[in-house]
């Protein structure tokens, strides 16, 4: 703990947490059978959407974002996400200026409301960004956390 | 074996609200411990069923946090019905817990 | 000089003014801190640790292959329910004052065979170990949660441990010349983003107490006060106190007596 604060301060910005989440690429031969790993090692948000078939997902603001404006630890950053489009059947979640943006996909059938709550680790401050699928469509927002050196352990 | 997950199901109104606590590094493959990289190790699908039927899945990363939690809402819900859940990770080993919903206060 | 210089940084990151030395309640960053820190103890990976604990209390183990069940935290032989909420108190049956962590201990040793040595050689939380003592102790703590802060100050040693604990919090030593009170003995100072709460002050002290044993968001790693302590004094350039010290109980003391009467929520997070 002390050594990730010490780099921290000589980093003077960026997070030791950003060099944890890094640049490992996933060992090959795994059985990763419906895991979309074209779109999970995809190293912008962009390219992960597009993997997705997401590209021309249009802006909403029917879409809801709850995540801290500043988080106390970009390890663990709690994100609610609500999706009040009409049948909306999945949300998936893109962190931007994480080494892989892609966090995950969630899907809802059979009664599940459209929302979701998650703990994401962030680098760095950052949109988070969101896409909502529903009636074959893709609808998108974003909300931007901040992510700080924090001060003592307390 | 995996440590068990907590979950908790509570009805508020006709909609149950789930909780899930998953015991889980979600090892990033960046960290070091004792100088060597600790490998690769999450999380990377879950799914959950109420009385047999699934109602909420994921394919999920290693930036999930560690020791996930993940909450979700299921409409029409009863008390009494079964929420059972189930996670696979990178590694192949996989964890499956179940609760009941419970009536709210 | 220097250490006023870190005391007084504040740090601006967003837009909007800052006042330089903001009231706790008035310090928009520490509120938007508190409003997601209650959201993320909703469901709380210490929940982990408090199975674990409870397994570890009613199994029997050690050198005399016994439980931890006949151990008493003050209120009786096995009684969990309410117990951290009335410590540190002083115990009969060694003449002293004791915090939870250290009573545990001192259980482990007596009831199970375990030695001091074994249990204070590496007696922190790491990312792939936890000590058994702590598991133990985020478990009992639990029992307390919602129960108001009751450590007695009745027994003259309660109370001369209260007075110890006051000149250890304002005992100024080290390479930095800090005390305890450097931090936390003033209104309105922080480290960067972190507000540094006034222990001396009871709606203040609270804090102090509040969301210990926490999970540690840092390296998602469960720790209680012997840690916290600890590391005070590790950032303080103090050397270590020794871990279930006396020392550490007279502190413990001082700043929960300090926090007494308020409700504990049971384990927390922290950052």
């Amino acid at each position: 703990m002390q050594q990730t604060r010490r780099s921290v301060m000589k980093a003077g910005g960026a997070l030791g947490l950003l060099a944890v989440l890094g640049s490992t690429l996933l060992k090959p031969g795994r059985a990763l059978a419906a895991w979309n790993k074209g779109a999970f090692e995809a190293k912008s948000a962009i390219d992960a959407m597009k993997a997705l078939g997401m590209s021309n997902a249009e802006d909403s603001k029917d879409i809801v974002i709850r995540a801290p404006d500043i988080a106390e630890n970009g390890a663990v950053v709690p994100i609610d996400v609500t999706s009040n489009i009409p049948g909306t059947t999945s949300i998936s979640v893109f962190i931007e200026k994480n080494p892989f943006p892609y966090t995950g996909t969630f899907d809802f059938s059979q009664g599940a409301v459209p929302f979701v709550h998650l703990r994401a680790k962030l680098g760095e401050s950052t949109p988070v960004r969101v896409v909502a699928a529903a009636g074959g469509k893709y609808y998108t927002t974003a909300k931007e956390v901040k992510v700080t050196i924090g001060g003592c352990g307390g | 074996m995996a440590d068990p997950m907590k979950i908790r199901a509570t009805l508020q109104g006709d909609v149950a609200d789930v909780r899930v606590l998953m015991a889980h590094p979600m090892e990033t493959g960046q960290r070091k411990q004792a100088g060597k990289a600790v490998p690769l190790h999450f999380i990377q699908s879950i799914t959950a069923q109420l009385n047999g039927k699934t109602v909420f899945s994921a394919d999920i990363s290693q930036a999930i946090s560690r020791n996930p939690v993940f909450a979700f809402k299921v409409k029409g819900a009863k008390a009494g019905d079964k929420i059972v859940i189930t996670w696979k990770d990178n590694n192949g080993e996989t964890r499956t817990d179940e609760t009941t919903v419970r009536a709210g206060l | 000089m220097r250490q006023a210089l870190v005391l007084g940084f504040v740090a601006a990151f967003a837009a909007g003014p800052w006042p330089q030395a903001a009231a706790q309640t008035e310090d928009p960053v520490a509120a938007e801190f508190d409003k997601f820190r209650e959201v993320l103890e909703q469901d709380n990976p210490a929940e982990l640790w408090e199975v674990k604990g409870e397994q570890l209390w009613k199994t029997p183990r050690g050198p005399k292959n016994a439980s931890l069940e006949k151990c008493d935290l003050g209120l009786g032989p096995g009684v969990v329910k309410g117990a951290y909420a009335q410590m540190p108190r002083y115990f009969a049956d060694v003449d002293r004052v004791m915090d939870a962590e250290a009573r545990i201990v001192h259980c482990m040793i007596t009831l199970q065979g375990f030695t001091y040595a074994e249990l204070a050689k590496a007696p922190f939380s790491s990312e792939t170990r936890t000590p058994d003592p702590v598991s133990i102790t985020t478990y009992v703590a639990a029992q307390s949660a919602g129960v108001k802060l009751a450590p007695s100050q009745n027994h003259p040693k309660e109370k001369a441990a209260y007075a110890a604990g006051k000149e250890i919090f304002f005992y100024r030593a080290g390479a930095f010349d800090f005390s305890c009170a450097s931090c936390h003995g003033v209104d309105g100072q922080r480290i960067r983003t972190q507000p540094l709460p006034n222990f001396t002050k009871p709606e203040q002290a609270i804090r102090s107490v509040q969301g210990w044993p926490g999970y540690r968001m840092t390296g998602g790693v469960m720790h209680t006060l012997q840690w916290r302590l600890n590391d005070c004094y590790r950032q303080q350039r103090f050397p270590e106190p020794g871990y279930a010290s006396d020392t550490l109980s007279a502190l413990l003391t001082y700043i929960t007596v300090n926090a007494s009467g308020q409700v504990y929520k049971g384990p927390g997070i922290k950052r």
